[in-house]
C-alpha cells in the first residue's frame, strides 16, 4: 500500500497506556531480560577474533599450528580457509565489500585476521596469543585530507583497476543558482569544521550465536542486529544457503543507536565456526573490539558557506565535504544517497538556493560511516547550518535567536520543497522557537550573560533549530542492496479478542512492545494489555528493513495502524451480519461498530472475533477470521523538528564546560507514548553533550586507535548531564496514518550544535569564533589561548 | 580452585580457574545472567553487584576474591513476589529503556537508599556517576530513585 490510509484521522485519539507501564520493564527490572550473551545452547563453543595490530600491512603468513594444538581449541579459521569457500569477503550494506578475515592485507587496526573456536571463552582468548602472523607494514592513510594525494597508498587494491582512495562523489542542489545567490549577497561567512569520528558505544557490545544444523541444513543465528530481515537476506547472498533455511533472531538488545545495523565479520565467523565444528558457536566482542572495529559515525571534514543580505535575510548555503569512510564503506544507507540526507543542509530556513558536494574517501581506519542516531547524515548537516547561522549572527551583530526567527520557514509554506529537493511535510518552526525561548527565559538569560561578562565570567547561550528527514522510504527512491525501504506488519486477532502483532522492526530499548500495542489497541478498541508484539525473529515476523533512521513508528508504526484498520473494516462486515444491518449503517465509535442512530446496538472486537470464528454465516469479504497484513511503503520522508537552547558556563582558567541548562522543544508529530518520547529526547540530549564535549575516536599518525576503551572514549555520566527542560508542539505529519514523524534521533541531531553554539557564545568576548568538537577542557583552553586548531592527530 | 560464595543468601561452591572474574562466575557458572558485562575497565558499571553490601564492579573482582563473602545480585531484589521500591521506581518513572545498565543502577541505588534514605537529585547523580546509561540521559533514573526513596519513607504497604 502507499499513502495515508485513513489519513491522520484519529491522530488526537487517546491511546491508553498498558496497566503496568511499559510492557518490557517487568523482565528487565528483575534481571530477566534475555540478551545475546545470556543465551547458552547445548554443546555451545566460544569464538574469539585475532585482530590486526597494524593499520596497513601486507600479510606474509599466518601460522595457526600452536593454536590448533591447544587442548581446548576445536578449530582455527583463517582468511584463506574462508576464501576456499568463497566467504573471505562479504558485501556491505553500501554495496562495497569488506573482508571477513583478511587474506591479502590488513587495512585498519583491529581488522579481523583469524577466528578461534574453543570450549570456553577464556581458552579462545588464550589461543589467540598462539597464532603467529607475519606482517609487512605499509604506509597508512590516517588523514582523510591526504587520502586523495597522488602519492597516497592505495588502500583498496583488492578492487581491480583501482588507483586512488575515492569512494564516491555526490552532489545535490543547484550550483549555478547557488553561485548567483552568493554573488549577489552582501555578507558571506565561511567556516571549516570537522565533525569528529564518534562511536555509538551501546552498553551491550555486538555478538552472535550461530547454530548450523548439519541434518536439516538450517542455520539459526541469534545476533545483536537492528535489522534481522536485511541481515538474513545478506547471509543468504554470502553463504549461498537458501533464505528459507536461515532464521535470524534478535533477542533483547542492549542499545543499538546504529551500531547494530551493519553485518560484522564476527557474525560470519560464528556461522563459519558452527558449520565447521557442527556445533553452536557464540562470539561476543569485548569493549575495545567494539570501539575499534565496529561502525563509527560522522568523521566529516566540512567547508560551509552562508550568504545573506545586510538586513539578515539568509539567501543560500553551500558546503563541500570530505567524508572519511574508513577502510571499507560499511555505511548502511539508501543506495542512491551515499551521503545520506546531508542535503537537508538548508535546515529550518527559507533559502533561495543551496548546493552541497560530498567526496567519500577510504582511510586506514575502522569501516563505517553512518551510525549513531544520525538520521542518515542529517546530524552533520544540522550542525553545519546551525553553526553557520550562528557565525552569520556574529558577523551581522545580530542576536542568534532573532536571526533564526527572521529566516525560519513559516507554517503556511508547508508542504515545502527545499532548495535541494526535499519535500518537508509539515511544521510550525517559529512556534517551537518561541516556546523554547519562553521556557528558557531568553531575554533574562541574555541580561544575566551581560552582567556576568562584566565580571569576566564566561556564560554561553546556544540556540539550535533543527529539521530532520526520517522514516526512510518510499521504496522506489530508497533501497539497501536493492531491498526497498518498506516494512510489514501482520495482525492476528484471536477468537477471544486478544491480538498478536508481528512487526519487522526491532527494538533496542525504544519500547516497541508497548508503543505498537498501543497503536493496535487504539485502532481496535482493545486494551494494550490484550495486544502482544512479536519482533526480532525472521521466522515469526513479516519482511522489513528494520529499525534505524527513526523508522520504527514512522514506517512500522504506520504498517501496524494500516493492518489494524484492515481488521476493523473486516470486523465491520461481520458486525453487520451479526446485527443484520447493512455495513454502511454502522459507524466506528467508542471502540465498537455501532448502528448509526442507535449506538446501543453495537459489537466490540472481542464479540466480532468470536463470531468470525464461529458458525455464523460470514458475509462476502470475510473468509473466517479477522487477521490482516500490511506493508507500509512511506509516501515520503517525515520531518520532525525542534528548537533547543543550551546554557553553559566555561571556566576561563581550565576550559571546563558545564552545561547548566538544556531547553528542548521537540515536534515529532503525534506522540503515541509521551513518556517514551520524552525518554528518547533525554537520551539524545545526553548524546549531544557527549559528542560536543568529550566523545571522539582519535588516531595517531600510524593509525593506532587512541580511543579503544571507556577510559579513553569518554561517555557522559549522570554528573555531566543536566536535568532537561522539555517542551513540545504537535504538528501532525499529513501523510502518516497516525500523524507521527519519529523521535529516536532528534535530540542527538539537534543537541551538538546547541552545545557548541553555547560554548562559542561563552567564548565570544575572547574573540573565539570556532573550535571543533569535542570541546574538551584542553580544546577550550587552546581556543581561549588563540589556538583553536589542535596540533596532532585528527579528532584527538 | 574451589570458591564458596554466599550468593543471594544461598551458599554456592564452584571449581574455577584462579583468573575467573566474578561476573563470569555469576553468569557462566551460576546462571545468574541478570548482571551484565559492559566494558572490562570498571567504567560502565553494567556489572555492579553488592559484595558484602557494597556496590562493586564484578568485571574487575576475581571470583577468588569473593570466596567466603556475600554477593547480592539483581535477581534478589524482588522478595516473596514483592518488588523492591527501587525496581518499582525504575518501572514507574521510565528509568530504563534497553535494560542493560538497569540491574547495576538499581543495586547502587538500593545501597544509596540504605545509607541516605532521602537523597537529593545531586546526591543520586553523584552516587551513580561511576556507571553509564546510554539510553535515559539519567534524568528518569534520578526520578526513579527519588520515587523509591519516597516509597521507602512511606513504609511497607
Amino acid at each position: 500500500m502507499s499513502g495515508a490510509a485513513g489519513g491522520p484521522a484519529g491522530a488526537a485519539a487517546e491511546r491508553p497506556l498498558p496497566a503496568a507501564g511499559r510492557k518490557e520493564d517487568a523482565r528487565f527490572i528483575r534481571g530477566r531480560g534475555r540478551f545475546l550473551d545470556d543465551i547458552t545452547l547445548p554443546g555451545m563453543l566460544h569464538g574469539a577474533i585475532l585482530r590486526s595490530p597494524l593499520a596497513h600491512a601486507r600479510i606474509a603468513s599466518v601460522d595457526t599450528a600452536a593454536a590448533r594444538a591447544h587442548p581446548m581449541v576445536e578449530a582455527v579459521i583463517t582468511g584463506d580457509m574462508l576464501a576456499e569457500r568463497g566467504l573471505a569477503w562479504m558485501p556491505t550494506l553500501s554495496a562495497d565489500t569488506q573482508a571477513v578475515l583478511a587474506t591479502d592485507k590488513v587495512r585498519f587496526q583491529g581488522q579481523e585476521v583469524a577466528f578461534v573456536v574453543a570450549r570456553d571463552r577464556y581458552a579462545a582468548r588464550d589461543a589467540l596469543e598462539l597464532i603467529s602472523v607475519e606482517y609487512e607494514p605499509l604506509p597508512p592513510v590516517t588523514d582523510a585530507r591526504r587520502a586523495l594525494d597522488p602519492d597516497a597508498p592505495v588502500i583498496r587494491d583488492d578492487q581491480p583497476g583501482r588507483a586512488d582512495n575515492r569512494v564516491f562523489d555526490w552532489s545535490a542542489g543547484d550550483l549555478a543558482a547557488t553561485e548567483a545567490a552568493f554573488a549577489a549577497a552582501d555578507v558571506v561567512v565561511t567556516q571549516e569544521m570537522h565533525y569528529p569520528r564518534s562511536h555509538p558505544a551501546p552498553l551491550e557490545t555486538c555478538g552472535a550465536i550461530a547454530d548450523a544444523d548439519p541434518v536439516t541444513g538450517r542455520l539459526t543465528l541469534w545476533s545483536t542486529t537492528q535489522a534481522p530481515h536485511a541481515h538474513r537476506t545478506l547471509y543468504a547472498m554470502i553463504t549461498g544457503l537458501p533464505e528459507h533455511k536461515i532464521r535470524v533472531i534478535s533477542p533483547d538488545i542492549g542499545g543499538g543507536f546504529g551500531n547494530k545495523v551493519p553485518v560484522y565479520p564476527g557474525y560470519l565467523c560464528a556461522i563459519a565456526g558452527s558449520m565447521l565444528t557442527r556445533r553452536p558457536v557464540k562470539w561476543t566482542e569485548d569493549r575495545s573490539e567494539n570501539l575499534m572495529s565496529t561502525t563509527f559515525a560522522r568523521d566529516y571534514h566540512m567547508r560551509g558557506q552562508i550568504a545573506a543580505d545586510a538586513d539578515g535575510t539568509i539567501l543560500a548555503v553551500r558546503a563541500s565535504v570530505l567524508a572519511d569512510h574508513g577502510a571499507f564503506n560499511g555505511a548502511a544507507q539508501p543506495s542512491k544517497y551515499p551521503a545520506g540526507f546531508f542535503h537537508v543542509l538548508t535546515g529550518s530556513y527559507d533559502l533561495r538556493a543551496a548546493y552541497c558536494q560530498v567526496t567519500g574517501v577510504y582511510t586506514n581506519k575502522a569501516p563505517g560511516g553512518v551510525a549513531y542516531s544520525c538520521s542518515f547524515r542529517v546530524t552533520e548537516a544540522v550542525y553545519l547550518i546551525e553553526r553557520l547561522v550562528d557565525l552569520l549572527a556574529r558577523e551581522l551583530g545580530a542576536d542568534p535567536a532573532e536571526l533564526r526567527m527572521r529566516n525560519l520557514l513559516r507554517p503556511e509554506q508547508f508542504p515545502y520543497r527545499s532548495a535541494t529537493g526535499l519535500r518537508y511535510d509539515s511544521g510550525d518552526y517559529p512556534r517551537a522557537l518561541r516556546k523554547a525561548m519562553q521556557i528558557a527565559g531568553y531575554a533574562e538569560l541574555r541580561a544575566e550573560q551581560a552582567r556576568r561578562r562584566e565580571r569576566g565570567e564566561l556564560m554561553g547561550i546556544g540556540v539550535s533549530c533543527f529539521t530532520e528527514a526520517v522514516g526512510a522510504g518510499p521504496r522506489k527512491h530508497m533501497d539497501i542492496l536493492g531491498l526497498g525501504m518498506a516494512d510489514g506488519a501482520d495482525l492476528r486477532v484471536h477468537p477471544t479478542g486478544t491480538a498478536t502483532l508481528s512487526v519487522s522492526c526491532q527494538t533496542q530499548g525504544q519500547g516497541h512492545e508497548t508503543t505498537f500495542a498501543q497503536i493496535v489497541a487504539a485502532e481496535l478498541g482493545l486494551s494494550p494489555d490484550d495486544v502482544d508484539v512479536v519482533h526480532g525473529d525472521t521466522d515469526r515476523t513479516p519482511f522489513g528493513l528494520g529499525t534505524y533512521g527513526s523508522r520504527s513508528t514512522a514506517v512500522s508504526g504506520a504498517a501496524a495502524a494500516v493492518a489494524a484498520r484492515r481488521v476493523r473494516e473486516r470486523a465491520r462486515l461481520v458486525a453487520a451480519a451479526m446485527l443484520e444491518v447493512d455495513p454502511e449503517d454502522l459507524e466506528w465509535a467508542d471502540g465498537a461498530w455501532r448502528v448509526r442512530g442507535d449506538p446501543e446496538q453495537a459489537r466490540r472486537i472481542a464479540e466480532i472475533a468470536m463470531a468470525a470464528h464461529s458458525g455464523l454465516e460470514l458475509p462476502d469479504g470475510v473468509e473466517g477470521h479477522l487477521d490482516a497484513s500490511a506493508v507500509y511503503d512511506p509516501p515520503d520522508l517525515t520531518f520532525p523538528f525542534g528548537a533547543y537552547i543550551c546554557v553553559t558556563d566555561v571556566d576561563p582558567g581550565t576550559g571546563e564546560v558545564r552545561v547548566r541548562r538544556f531547553v528542548a522543544v521537540d515536534d515529532c508529530g503525534v506522540r503515541i507514548n509521551p513518556a517514551i518520547v520524552e525518554g528518547q529526547i533525554h537520551r539524545g540530549l545526553a548524546d549531544g553533550i557527549g559528542i560536543a564535549l568529550m566523545q571522539a575516536i582519535a588516531f595517531d599518525a600510524d593509525g593506532n586507535c587512541l580511543s579503544g576503551s571507556f577510559m579513553d572514549y569518554l561517555l557522559p555520566t549522570s554528573v555531566e548531564c543536566p536535568s532537561p527542560e522539555l517542551g513540545m508542539t504537535v504538528t501532525p505529519s499529513p501523510h502518516h496514518p497516525l500523524g507521527a514523524k519519529g523521535i529516536g534521533e532528534s535530540a542527538t541531531v539537534g543537541a551538538p550544535a546547541a552545545v557548541v553554539n553555547s560554548v562559542m557564545d561563552a567564548l565570544a568576548p575572547l574573540g573565539v569564533r570556532h573550535a571543533d568538537m569535542p570541546l574538551t577542557p584542553a580544546a577550550v583552553w587552546r581556543a581561549i589561548k588563540g589556538c583553536p586548531i589542535r596540533p596532532g592527530p585528527i579528532g584527538g | 580452585m574451589r570458591v564458596t560464595v554466599t550468593v543471594n543468601g544461598a551458599e554456592r561452591t564452584a571449581e574455577v580457574e584462579p583468573r575467573l572474574l566474578l561476573i563470569h562466575l555469576l553468569r557462566d557458572h551460576l546462571g545468574l545472567t541478570g548482571s551484565h558485562w559492559g566494558c572490562d575497565t570498571s567504567n560502565c558499571g553494567a556489572c555492579v553487584v553488592l559484595l558484602d553490601g557494597k556496590p562493586v564492579k564484578s568485571c574487575t573482582v576475581l571470583a577468588a576474591m569473593a570466596d567466603g563473602h556475600r554477593v547480592r545480585t539483581v535477581e534478589d531484589l524482588e522478595r516473596d513476589g514483592r518488588l523492591d521500591p527501587v525496581q518499582e521506581g525504575f518501572a514507574r518513572c521510565h528509568g530504563l529503556q534497553c535494560g542493560f545498565c538497569t540491574p547495576g543502577m538499581m543495586l547502587t541505588a538500593s545501597w544509596l537508599l540504605d545509607h541516605d534514605p532521602d537523597p537529593s537529585p545531586a546526591a543520586i547523580r553523584e552516587a551513580l556517576s561511576g556507571q553509564v546509561c546510554r539510553c535515559t540521559g539519567y534524568e528518569n533514573i534520578v526520578r526513579a530513585v527519588r520515587w523509591a526513596a519516597a516509597r521507602r519513607g512511606a513504609g511497607p504497604r
